[in-house]
């Protein structure tokens, strides 16, 4: 049962990768095009890193879904608060210049931190007032924009880069090229993924979140402190989000806003895979990537997120428990 | 530090034409979120579309203004039955986040190149309420008394602006007392109790998406009346979030709630911008601590701590009843 369980998010990966690449194949029988299957594979492999790092910061937003059935809205800020705290760290004249790994490592730290004292400090006071749910997602706006608004002003409007790992050449794997960077920053996330499967699957605090999610009094009533569970949810979540945050930056940019960008597909993801399962996260976000990179063989790339949020819509339509997610009622 | 300034500049923001925008805007959003309990966040979605609309008909096929209006109430209908037929059947988060998805989707789409020939691409739209101003028969010159003074274009604006406002508060007020309000509202309530009175829910909670939708589109085209211009950007979800902050404020499932709260928030906004301002300029506040490119980034820092801290202590806001808002987990 256990290994069944653990065989799932590998299947659903590759059953979403194997059609793309076939399609990949015909769309080169068909149109003839030179390299269009080698562009196709090039844009599945940035596709499936930046699945991979939606994937990361999606995965906390599900749980905390999954555990207090709160949609954060604020969750993009944690990513954002990550990358500019290693920003700050590793480039900032004010910072202390550290190289990047241990600027990343107090990063996640900090978001670790962050997470569990808005837990405690915020979401549990609202929680103990009796404030009701629907509240508790406007409360989480306010809060985002709080802290967007913070950030704005800490670390202003310019975009920056890191100051490692900046350039790099690619090398070429096949008909395929990434750099070293991205390469590592891949298989950096699908570990990631990997250890959250397994501290899911194995350990008691896993398998204590997991009987939350699913029944929060039986698990109450079965001496869980959920309370706990909570918190470690929240700063698990807080850790996951700067940890992408720092990998985004990293392949991408760090601005102030690009939290609230990575939002909706981190939501679009989540929806897809199914609404509180984590392994639905990692393979929902997985979809929403590879379905952003893939759309712009076809499409403007000005258009990339628009397809992966009109994904989510279609999913909808068809299955709207999500790609893994239990049947129950949704509506 | 002049408060007459800050006083007068607070005022004409209050009661200014973005403050009836946001207003209406919100009246909308208030048959969804306040009477229907529809967690509804891509509200901006049916005032882009009410915008671009209006603004596509004029500008870009060279169509009179009246047309344009029928158009961009049209394709909030539209919008409302494709966004209400997927999502209306889901539970209130899935709700929140597919309508958040769409608004950012069609946002996307009316910025895009490929999309430019029609909508003016990141550039917008301009210059196509002329008609409007045309039939204006306020003379020109500037009106106001004390500080607070606007043009004759500006009053003009203000008149049609405030009078919709007042049209739209009044046909509400009819509908949520109507039996077709009654049951709204039981939705609300108790989704599960109404059905199993026989009444169609997924219909009523359709006629709201749409009718709210449509108050959304003309606030919309309001706005691009206003400025003569559309541009993708000023529809980004972040109106929506403001919408919310000043329902709440006001008092959701209240009909004056949406516009007590839309003059207060955008009173309150200008009066920290200038106060805040004006302390910088007056040496009170260090410019290290707060640049003046900052203010804007600041007070929108304390439009969220505001929401915060309204949730927490009166999440009923201004006029509305405790009893009523005490939304729970659905």
């Amino acid at each position: 049962m256990r290994h069944q369980r653990l065989f799932v998010p590998v299947l659903a990966l590759f059953l979403v990768t194997a059609p793309a690449v076939t399609a990949s194949a015909q769309g080169e029988a068909v149109l003839g095009a030179p390299g269009f299957g080698a562009r196709a594979l090039q844009a599945l492999v940035d596709g499936i890193q930046f699945g991979a790092i939606i994937a990361i910061t999606a995965v906390g937003l599900s749980l905390i879904f999954g555990t207090i059935h709160l949609i954060n809205f604020a969750h993009g800020e944690l990513v954002t608060i990550g990358a500019t705290f290693a920003f700050f760290l590793n480039v900032s004249p004010a910072g202390p210049g550290w190289h990047l790994i241990p600027a990343a490592i107090a990063a996640v730290a900090f978001g670790a931190l962050l997470g569990g004292a808005i837990d405690r400090g915020l979401w549990r006071p609202l929680r103990a007032r009796g404030t009701g749910m629907i509240n508790l997602f406007i409360a989480t706006i306010g809060l985002s924009l709080l802290l967007r608004h913070v950030v704005l002003v800490l670390y202003g409007a310019r975009p920056g880069s890191y100051a490692q790992y900046d350039i790099q050449s690619a090398i070429d794997l096949g008909p395929v090229g990434i750099t070293p960077r991205d390469l590592t920053v891949t298989l950096l996330s699908v570990l990631v993924l990997l250890g959250i499967a397994a501290l899911l699957q194995r350990t008691r605090i896993g398998t204590a979140i997991r009987a939350v999610s699913v029944n929060r009094d039986l698990a109450e009533a079965s001496g869980i402190d959920v309370q706990r569970v909570v918190l470690v949810v929240w700063m698990l979540g807080g850790a996951l989000a700067a940890l992408g945050g720092v990998f985004f930056g990293l392949v991408e940019i760090v601005t102030w806003d690009m939290g609230f960008k990575l939002l909706l597909l981190m939501f679009a993801g989540i929806i897809l895979g199914g609404l509180g399962s984590a392994y639905g996260a990692m393979a929902g976000s997985l979809v929403i990537g590879i379905v952003a990179q893939m759309s712009t063989l076809w499409f403007p790339v000005d258009l990339q997120y628009a397809w992966a949020l009109l994904a989510l819509i279609v999913v909808l339509l068809i299955r709207p428990q999500g790609i893994l997610g239990r049947r129950e009622r949704v509506g | 530090m002049d408060w007459s300034v800050i006083f007068s500049d607070a005022v004409r923001s209050g009661i200014g034409p973005i403050a009836a925008v946001y207003a209406l805007a919100a009246m909308g959003l208030n048959l969804h979120f306040g009477y229907t309990g529809l967690l509804n966040f891509g509200q901006v979605g049916f005032m882009l579309v009410g915008g671009y609309g209006l603004a596509i008909t004029v500008a870009t096929w060279g169509g009179p203004m009246v047309l344009g209006v029928l158009v961009g109430l049209a394709s909030a209908v539209v919008l409302a039955l494709l966004l209400g037929l997927p999502t209306l059947r889901l539970r209130a988060d899935y709700l929140a986040i597919t309508t958040i998805a769409a608004g950012e989707t069609l946002r996307l789409f009316y910025r895009s190149s490929w999309a430019e020939p029609v909508t003016g691409g990141v550039y917008g739209l301009q210059r196509f309420a002329n008609d409007f101003y045309e039939i204006s028969p306020i003379p020109r010159g500037t009106y106001g008394v004390w500080l607070v003074e606007f043009s004759s274009r500006d009053v003009w604006v203000l008149i049609v602006a405030w009078a919709l406002v007042a049209l739209v508060g009044l046909l509400l007020a009819l509908l949520v007392h109507s039996p077709w309000g009654r049951v709204v509202r039981a939705i609300r309530e108790d989704e599960t109790a109404v059905r199993s009175l026989g009444k169609n829910v997924y219909a009523y909670k359709m006629t709201s998406l749409v009718l709210g939708g449509v108050i959304g589109a003309a606030a919309g085209m309001l706005q691009a009346i206003q400025v003569q211009s559309v541009s993708p950007d000023t529809f980004d979800p972040g109106v929506t979030f403001f919408l919310y902050t000043l329902l709440v404020l006001g008092g959701a499932g209240r009909i004056l709630g949406p516009v007590v709260g839309s003059i207060l928030f955008w009173f309150v906004l200008s009066f920290l911008d200038s106060a805040l301002r004006q302390a910088i300029d007056a040496g009170y506040v260090s410019p290290e601590l707060i640049s003046t490119s900052e203010i804007g980034a600041v007070r929108f820092a304390l439009v969220g701590l505001a929401l915060i801290v309204l949730i927490a202590f009166r999440p009923q806001g201004l006029l509305g009843s405790r009893k009523e808002m005490m939304l729970g987990a659905r």
